[in-house]
């Protein structure tokens, strides 16, 4: 039941009202809960929540890679140039997959084979979707190798991943990624694995390959300051919905939902005045056990009767910006600049 | 990989030495003499002594050692004592059935398990899993010997389809090779193939959970590659251990299946030699069996350095 907030004509990829359910004890738990939004060429757009807030299943949906069972599409849509992945056999998709939209995961340490070398498996990629020699296959993992700056590349096709630091795991990950210059990068929390400084280098790697290649990117991560850093727009999500859309300088001055502040006041700041880190009280609901009324009213400071009373819908307010709060209009949320 | 190949032979000298100083020794545990054996029926003390002195069983035990293991390095594991071939020939003629028989075996054991492995752990939890586990259990408890014989009773006595006993040369008649060959592999395979399907179901199950099958399945790989090469390469390390082991276990099961099947293999014949306290055979047939055991797990440890390059590289 896809519903009136359309994601937006302009995306090179549109999910529109996307629900995957998980078979759990309990039953059938809805882990994304009609979730929209879009990615249009040469855009970074944020896609963060806590752990557990459904982003990860929601990234790996729209490849359609959510293990079945225990997942299953329980609703809605994803189109990939106009075309509906959703509707596509496994066969179509696999075509798409790692040639037109590309993903890289959160641990570098493990998403490589460890028992192949990396040109091995970068021009893989390569072979299966653009045929050719292995000689040429194997030119490209160089050229990519390059691309993303890992050092004598020439030489370091023929290494395995153990050989790699994280940081040029995951720089091999990207490369492995980008060797058939996909037109949509799913990014899973590519730098939480990495320290702080690793960590920036490849946001930045990030940034210009979007930057060379074109390609829109959504990136998947917990971190605010990493969506500060490079995304143009921020969609958030809480329990499986998402609870704001918004362009990124709108949002970090002025949220328009309580717990997109709740989120910002958990950043550090440097040179912040005050020195305690301010938490958000309680923990995320399990999806079997959804509070009725807004998913948030039992964590949130300001909740009133009605934020219980039924399901609150995403609500536009203003440009381009969305928000699942019944009392946004009537609240004056604190930013971060 | 060559390397890591003549490391693990050079490792294996010593202990081939040690090795053959234990099948040495066994003979001066095993209660029986063949003196007294060889010397005729009701030998008086001269006469076995004679014949003590002739096979130099007074020598030193050491300077016997020696004696028989400078004849064994020069290709001589020496004569047997009732037979006049020496225990090469009579070894070396009865290898090729012996190792018909455990190549064929091993062979079936791996595809079997494997296969049966990889099918059930690509479903962990559906009724062919179950099916799958609930066969192997089985297949790891019943008696090899007992395989046999109900596998003859089914496709050699009640239908005729295969012949029940005996042993024709690869190389005079192949295809009556493999027919008087596929009960017995298949009896000694059994067991083998039950071990090496558990360890391939829970390999293949774990690793189609790891990070790295993800990332294959996201390149657009077919479920063909991403199994075949991604997952079974990983999963193969703890398959190859429990293989060697089986392997090991089942060149020890080719003595009594070679007895019930009247193979002429070596299992037949260190049977024969032991109750004819056929000493030198005996040596003999434990060396070249030890020697068979030694390069299986050379074989092991090496493909360890092929499914892991860590280990090649270390």
């Amino acid at each position: 039941m896809p519903t009136a907030d359309r994601a937006g004509e302009s995306g090179l990829l549109e999910v529109d009202g996307l629900s995957v359910d998980f078979a759990t004890d309990h039953g059938w738990a809805n882990v994304v809960a009609d979730v929209s939004f879009h990615v249009g060429q040469g855009e970074i757009v944020g896609l963060v929540g806590e752990s557990g807030s459904g982003k990860t299943v929601t990234g790996l949906s729209i490849l359609g890679l959510v293990p079945s069972p225990p997942g299953r599409l329980a609703g809605g849509s994803v189109r990939f140039e106009g075309r509906n992945l959703t509707g596509m056999s496994e066969r179509q998709l696999r075509d798409i997959r790692g040639n037109d939209i590309a993903m890289i995961f959160q641990e570098p340490m493990t998403s490589l084979n460890p028992a192949f070398t990396v040109g091995d498996q970068i021009s893989e990629t390569f072979r299966r979707h653009r045929g050719g020699s292995r000689r040429a296959a194997t030119a490209r993992a160089v050229e990519v190798l390059e691309l993303v700056g890992i050092p004598n590349a020439t030489k370091r096709v023929e290494a395995y991943p153990h050989e790699f630091s994280g940081g040029m795991r995951q720089r091999v990950m990207i490369a492995m990624a980008l060797t058939c210059e996909p037109k949509i990068l799913i990014a899973d929390e590519p730098t939480t694995a990495l320290d702080v400084t690793i960590q920036a280098q490849i946001l930045e790697l990030l940034s210009s390959m979007r930057d060379t290649i074109g390609m829109g990117v959504l990136l998947i991560t917990h971190d605010l300051g990493v969506v500060a850093e490079v995304c143009d727009r921020v969609v958030v999500m809480y329990a499986g919905q998402v609870v704001e859309r918004s362009p990124v300088g709108p949002l970090f001055d002025e949220p328009r939902m309580p717990y997109t502040e709740g989120l910002l006041l958990a950043m550090p700041q440097v040179g912040a005045a005050s020195g305690r880190l301010a938490s958000i009280p309680g923990r995320t609901p399990e999806p079997w056990n959804m509070p009725a009324g807004c998913r948030f009213h039992p964590r949130c400071p300001y909740t009133e009767q009605k934020c219980t009373e039924r399901p609150i819908p995403l609500l536009a307010v203003g440009d381009d910006r969305h928000s699942r709060c019944v009392r946004t209009a009537e609240l004056e949320l604190r930013g971060v600049r | 990989m060559l390397g890591l190949f003549l490391r693990r032979v050079l490792v294996s000298i010593p202990l081939l030495g040690v090795v053959s100083f234990l099948v040495f020794s066994l003979i001066v545990l095993v209660p029986g003499d063949a003196a007294v054996a060889l010397a005729g029926p009701d030998p008086d003390p001269a006469q076995i002594a004679a014949v003590r002195e002739r096979l130099g069983l007074n020598d030193p035990y050491l300077v016997q050692y020696w004696n028989w293991l400078s004849g064994v390095l020069q290709g001589d594991l020496g004569d047997s004592l009732f037979t006049s071939q020496t225990v090469w020939s009579s070894i070396s003629a009865r290898l090729p059935a012996t190792l018909s028989l455990a190549g064929l075996a091993l062979l079936l054991a791996i595809v079997l398990g494997i296969t049966v492995g990889s099918v059930a752990g690509l479903r962990p939890g559906t009724w062919i899993d179950r099916v799958a586990t609930v066969t192997a259990s089985v297949g790891v408890a019943v008696p090899y010997f007992w395989v046999g014989m109900i596998l003859v009773l089914f496709l050699a006595i009640d239908n005729t389809l295969l012949p029940a006993v005996g042993y024709i040369p690869l190389t005079s008649d192949p295809v009556s090779w493999l027919q008087h060959l596929i009960i017995p592999a298949t009896a000694l395979a059994l067991a083998p193939a039950a071990v090496i399907a558990r360890q391939t179901r829970a390999s293949v199950a774990t690793v189609m959970s790891e990070d790295y099958v993800r990332t294959a399945k996201a390149k657009g790989l077919s479920p063909v590659r991403v199994v075949g090469k991604h997952a079974l390469k990983n999963a193969a390390l703890p398959v190859v251990t429990v293989f060697g082991i089986e392997a090991n276990r089942l060149i020890g099961g080719t003595v009594v299946i070679e007895q019930l099947f009247a193979l002429p293999g070596i299992g037949q014949l260190a049977y024969q030699a032991v109750f004819a306290r056929d000493f030198p055979v005996v040596q003999g047939v434990v060396l070249v069996s030890a020697v068979m055991v030694l390069m299986i797990n050379i074989l092991v440890d090496v493909s360890y350095g092929y499914f892991n390059p860590r280990i090649r590289q270390s």
